[in-house]
């Protein structure tokens, strides 16, 4: 899958996508889907919380392991993604866009420029899988 | 050698095959500075012969005393069947199933505890078991913690009829992660908590209340009003109870409007011997919601590649293994061989057996009740209902009670004065379905003689 | 192989009753009272035998199979141990008896706590953990209470290896500590100049493995225990491998403040499909007083139990007796038949039977993940090799390995050597067991090259095949339901 030149990301495998609205969407890599094996559950960050950049929000877990998310922007929450509920796998299958995890509204918007671009991401995943 | 099958010949053909001259060469690894001498404390060895003449002296020093105490370890008959089977070495020397397909027995039968366990407290799921009563009450107090996402203040609140020692141990294991424990005091005359005491609590962030049932004196709490407050006041609810008694009492998911959520107890009564004082089992079920939160081995029944039903251990992603330091808790191995016992003594009993026990334990603590308190001197403490443990007070002090009457092969109750010295010369009893009319009357007589 | 659910063996009204009297509690109020009878089978007593004979059936054990469980120490458990320790006397004695009544029960445990002391190297023993988890818990509660009773509040990072049972950091974090992880060397040897770099004054301690997971023996460890106490903080050994070193080398002497022991592993009891364990535990003399309790003690000539009154500053009770008593009496009883010869033959013998099946494997081209090191009582094979090569991997050969009739190695532990197989033979096992565990992991080496398949799909003979964790995680089947009629 080639990774969306529009999203920043973290080197911990989170994404990052400003919306035209100027919330951002996160959620995590094809290269992290992939290393973690199927998902069976998600715990999503509730809507209402305030999170700084770097916060474990929330949890990804597969049968062999478990792992945290962590926000790449400061702000509150203010959706999450229910369907990861019942469907987890949503992001395995489409972790860039149905795989979303939580939307939040930032409140420093400098952050996001400090975020790696897709290029700089994808050498990083590349140098992990080997 | 006692249990090394090796012949010179196979430890020369063997030293051949690595290349080494002998077996100390394979040490050579260690600093030379670091290697210890004789173990000149260390007892010679004993034959199997000698060392089970020297374990009949020791057991015969001991006897058998007729037992008089409960006091979160009970005295059941355990019916033959239960320990010939968990005897079997396909049980006692399998490890934790981590193959799967090679522990489907072990798996099964987890899969069939954790269903009676979940059924017998009215919850939706349970674990494969903790180590025991007490510490499975720092673990659901740990769990509550992290369960009850609204909460902040880590605050639980406990009775003090709760086991005065499962409040040291939730102390002990669970106070290194800043949990704020406050005491909640019973009523004098009911020995029970009272939920308008509760009310000093009002309008404030508590975490979970405590509740035990029947609590540590036997009486029965009104655990209905008392879930119902922590409800409505924002606090999650752990019970604790005893098993046995859940034949004759109403389920912890049962309690109040919503039920409980978290139920820890003491797995002993089911099948597994007093045995001073362990192995025993620590049980734990809870709400499905709080499933992830829960710590503990999990199995699930699943399918196999043919699509045929199996059993596996699930939800492994709390597990110390793989979460390390965010693990639910560092357990790993847990009390298997004692839930097997349980298993088998809840499928022996069925629902009308363990009705059976539970009732008559409760006839026979009646009428040791009623023996003793006929005796000059001696009378019961609280009003209200109880389960199958009474307290009573003496005249004088306790201990030279307890210990005269341990000369005359007596066990006869736990002395309440190290941590209820406000109720005098107290005195924790209990009888069981084990204990007989001959035996009560014996009892009775011999702390009349004491108290005369 | 297939055996139903107890509960679908059950009838209504068929019981097992014959056990018990019938008696009446209408004392109990009915608001407080149960309304539905629980989920409990209705089968007779000779369902109930047969089925739990059947299940016991389904499983691989060391008295049916060579169970090679890497740091898990399947040894033969001696049947004088279980015997012995079911004596009715020991069986029926309630933990509030009067000690009077238990001199016999407390002698032996005192004698087991002075033989834990020889061979260990402490100074004192306190048995009470229930598991091996536990006593790393009272440990690291130790170490933290230690350095509190002095003021040094800002200690509180627990130092553990990349290679460490993932028990390490989750007691860590039980005891509120932080916890700092280092690496080790190609060699398996921890990184002293790592270690050098994250001692300070916030170091509580170490947690150390020796001979470590990684199944070779820690040759620096004096220089480590020199370190870690020039730095102030203290040195926890976790006795998951102390078969290895038996009446060789001493914790103690090693400079640990601090030790664990698995009695299930080194001393025999045991492991009963998971539990129950016992995680005694030894201190040097820095942490005598912060010992959980109870203890065993003496006064006069009468054993006791030492409580928080002897012992005040104890970091307190972590069971709600004096822990797993059964299991300390069959140790107690293994320890009394090995003596002090045995104790010592232990871990030679657990030593020479992992050296041989090590050598043998590489002979039969199996790739060792640390070439160059002496096998301890264990020792790790990598498949990295065969995996990029053939396509299988290290879950594969376990597998496999079940359809010739051994239980699997550890699998994927420690975590950072790839498509690794964790062995440990112990001493109780026959060079002819080792050698047929050697043919089996040539076939199946073979297998990997002629039939792949057929390892990616074992095991074939099992009463099940692989099982769908994924399904089991996401549908969660935890408890039988009955069918709604």
């Amino acid at each position: 899958m080639t990774t969306p030149a529009d999203l920043k990301f973290l080197k911990s495998h989170e994404w990052a996508r400003t919306e035209s609205d100027g919330t951002v969407t996160i959620g995590i890599s094809d290269h992290a889907q992939n290393a973690l094996g199927d998902l069976v559950f998600v715990d999503v960050p509730e809507v209402g919380k305030t999170l700084a950049a770097g916060d474990a929000c929330a949890v990804v877990e597969s049968v062999k392991a478990a792992s945290d998310v962590y926000s790449p922007v400061s702000g509150e929450v203010i959706a999450n993604n229910d369907a990861l509920g019942a469907t987890p796998e949503l992001i395995n299958t489409d972790p860039y866009g149905a795989g979303w995890i939580a939307r939040i509204r930032p409140s420093n918007a400098a952050e996001l420029a400090k975020l790696l671009d897709a290029a700089a991401y994808d050498q990083i995943a590349a140098a992990e899988g080997h | 050698m006692p249990f090394i099958p090796h012949t010179d010949a196979d430890v020369r053909d063997m030293l051949a095959t690595i290349g080494v001259p002998n077996i100390d060469a394979l040490f050579d690894e260690i600093p030379s500075s670091l290697r210890c001498g004789v173990l000149a404390c260390i007892p010679e060895a004993l034959t199997e012969m000698d060392v089970g003449r020297l374990m009949q002296e020791r057991a015969a020093q001991d006897g058998r005393p007729l037992n008089f105490i409960g006091a979160g370890a009970y005295e059941h008959h355990i019916p033959a069947a239960v320990w010939s089977i968990v005897s079997r070495g396909e049980f006692y020397s399998a490890y934790t199933p981590y193959q799967a397909e090679a522990s489907q027995g072990t798996l099964q039968l987890l899969y069939e505890y954790q269903t009676m366990i979940a059924s017998l407290t009215g919850m939706q799921v349970a674990n494969a078991s903790l180590y025991d009563g007490a510490s499975a009450v720092a673990e659901a107090a740990l769990m509550a913690v992290r369960a009850h996402r609204r909460s902040t203040s880590a605050r639980i609140l406990m009775p003090t009829t709760l086991n005065p020692v499962y409040r040291q141990v939730t102390r002990a294991i669970a106070g290194n992660q800043s949990l704020n424990f406050e005491m909640l005091p019973y009523v004098p005359g009911s020995g029970t908590i009272d939920a308008t005491a509760l009310d000093k609590w009002k309008g404030q962030d508590v975490t979970a209340l405590v509740i035990q049932q029947p609590n540590f004196f036997g009486q029965l709490e009104d655990v209905d009003a008392l879930t119902d407050w922590a409800h409505a006041n924002g606090a999650l609810v752990i019970a604790v109870v005893n098993p046995t008694s859940l034949a004759l009492l109403k389920p912890p998911g049962e309690w109040g409007q919503k039920g409980v959520d978290i139920v820890v107890g003491e797995g002993q009564p089911l099948g597994v011997p007093l045995a001073g004082g362990g192995p025993y089992i620590g049980f734990m079920t809870t709400r499905m919601e709080h499933v992830r939160q829960m710590p503990g081995r999990i199995v699930g029944r699943t399918l196999d590649l043919d699509g045929k039903p199996g059993f596996t251990l699930t939800l492994q992603a709390r597990e110390q293994h793989i979460r390390r330091s965010k693990a639910t808790s560092n357990i790993c191995t847990n009390q298997g061989l004692l839930v097997t016992a349980a298993t088998i003594y809840l499928s022996l009993v069925g629902p009308e057996g363990l009705e059976r026990v539970a009732a008559a334990s409760q006839a026979r603590t009646r009428e040791l009740v009623a023996a003793l308190t006929k005796v000059r001197g001696v009378r019961a403490v609280f009003n209200g209902p109880r389960f199958h443990e009474a307290v009573l007070t003496l005249d004088r002090p306790v201990g030279p009670v307890l210990e005269a009457l341990a000369v005359q092969g007596i066990v006869g109750g736990y002395s309440l004065a190290e941590h209820y010295p406000e109720l005098g010369n107290a005195l924790l009893v209990c009888a069981t379905e084990t204990r007989n009319s001959n035996d009560i009357a014996r009892y009775a007589a011999a702390l009349a003689s004491l108290l005369s | 192989m297939h055996e139903k659910l107890i509960f679908e063996h059950s009838r209504t009204g068929r019981t097992a009753t014959a056990q018990f009297p019938a008696a009446e509690a209408a004392d109990i109020p009915a608001g407080l009272r149960r309304k539905q009878r629980p989920l409990l089978p209705e089968v007779s007593e000779l369902q109930v035998v047969r089925h739990f004979t059947r299940l016991s059936q389904l499983n691989f054990s060391i008295d049916t199979h060579f169970y090679p469980l890497g740091s898990c120490t399947m040894k033969y458990n001696p049947r004088a141990c279980n015997a012995l320790a079911m004596l009715p006397e020991f069986l029926s004695r309630h933990p509030y008896a009067p000690e009077a009544t238990g001199q016999g029960l407390l002698g032996c445990l005192y004698e087991l706590q002075e033989m834990l002391l020889e061979v260990t190297g402490m100074q004192g023993v306190s048995l009470t953990p229930m598991a091996g988890a536990q006593g790393e818990f009272a440990g690291v509660a130790m170490m933290r209470a230690y350095h509190q009773s002095r003021g040094d509040l800002a200690r509180v990072e627990i130092i553990v290896p990349d290679a460490a049972h993932g028990t390490n950091p989750a007691t860590a974090t039980m005891c509120g500590c932080k916890v700092v992880e280092i690496p080790s060397l190609p060699n398996g040897d921890i990184d002293i100049d790592a270690l050098k770099r994250v001692v300070g004054p916030a170091t509580a301690g170490i947690m150390l493995t020796n001979p470590s997971t990684l199944g070779v023996f820690e040759r620096r460890i004096a220089e480590v225990a020199g370190i870690v106490h020039d730095a102030g903080g203290l040195l926890y050994y976790d006795g998951a491998n102390l078969n290895a070193i038996l009446g060789k080398v001493r914790p103690g002497d090693m400079g640990f403040d601090v030790i664990h022991m698995n009695l299930h592993k080194t001393f025999s009891t045991p492991h009963g499909g998971g539990g129950p364990g016992s995680g005694a535990v030894g201190v040097g003399k820095r942490l005598l007083p912060f010992m959980p309790i109870p203890v065993v003690g003496t006064q006069g000539n009468q054993y006791r139990w030492l409580t928080e009154k002897d012992l005040p500053q104890s970091i307190g009770r972590l069971s709600g007796f004096m822990g797993n008593a059964g299991v300390l009496l069959r140790a107690y009883i293994y320890m009394r038949m090995l003596g002090r010869p045995g104790m010592q033959r232990v871990s030679e013998y657990a030593t020479l039977n992992a050296n041989y099946l090590l050598a043998r494997l590489k002979a039969a081209g199996f790739d060792a993940a640390y070439t160059d090191r002496r096998a301890s009582h264990e020792f790790i094979i990598t498949l990295k090799r065969q995996s990029r090569e053939l396509g299988v991997s290290a879950m594969d050969f376990a597998k496999r390995l079940l359809d010739y009739g051994f239980h699997a190695p550890t699998t994927y532990f420690p975590l950072l050597v790839p498509e690794c197989l964790l062995i440990e033979p112990t001493e109780t096992e026959a060079k002819e067991e080792l050698d047929g565990f050697v043919d089996a992991m040539i076939a199946i080496l073979a297998e990997a090259s002629s039939d792949p398949d057929k390892l990616h799909s074992a095991p074939h003979t099992l009463p099940v095949r692989r099982l769908d964790d994924v399904r089991a995680a996401k549908q969660l089947d935890l408890t039988w339901k009955p069918a709604q009629a």
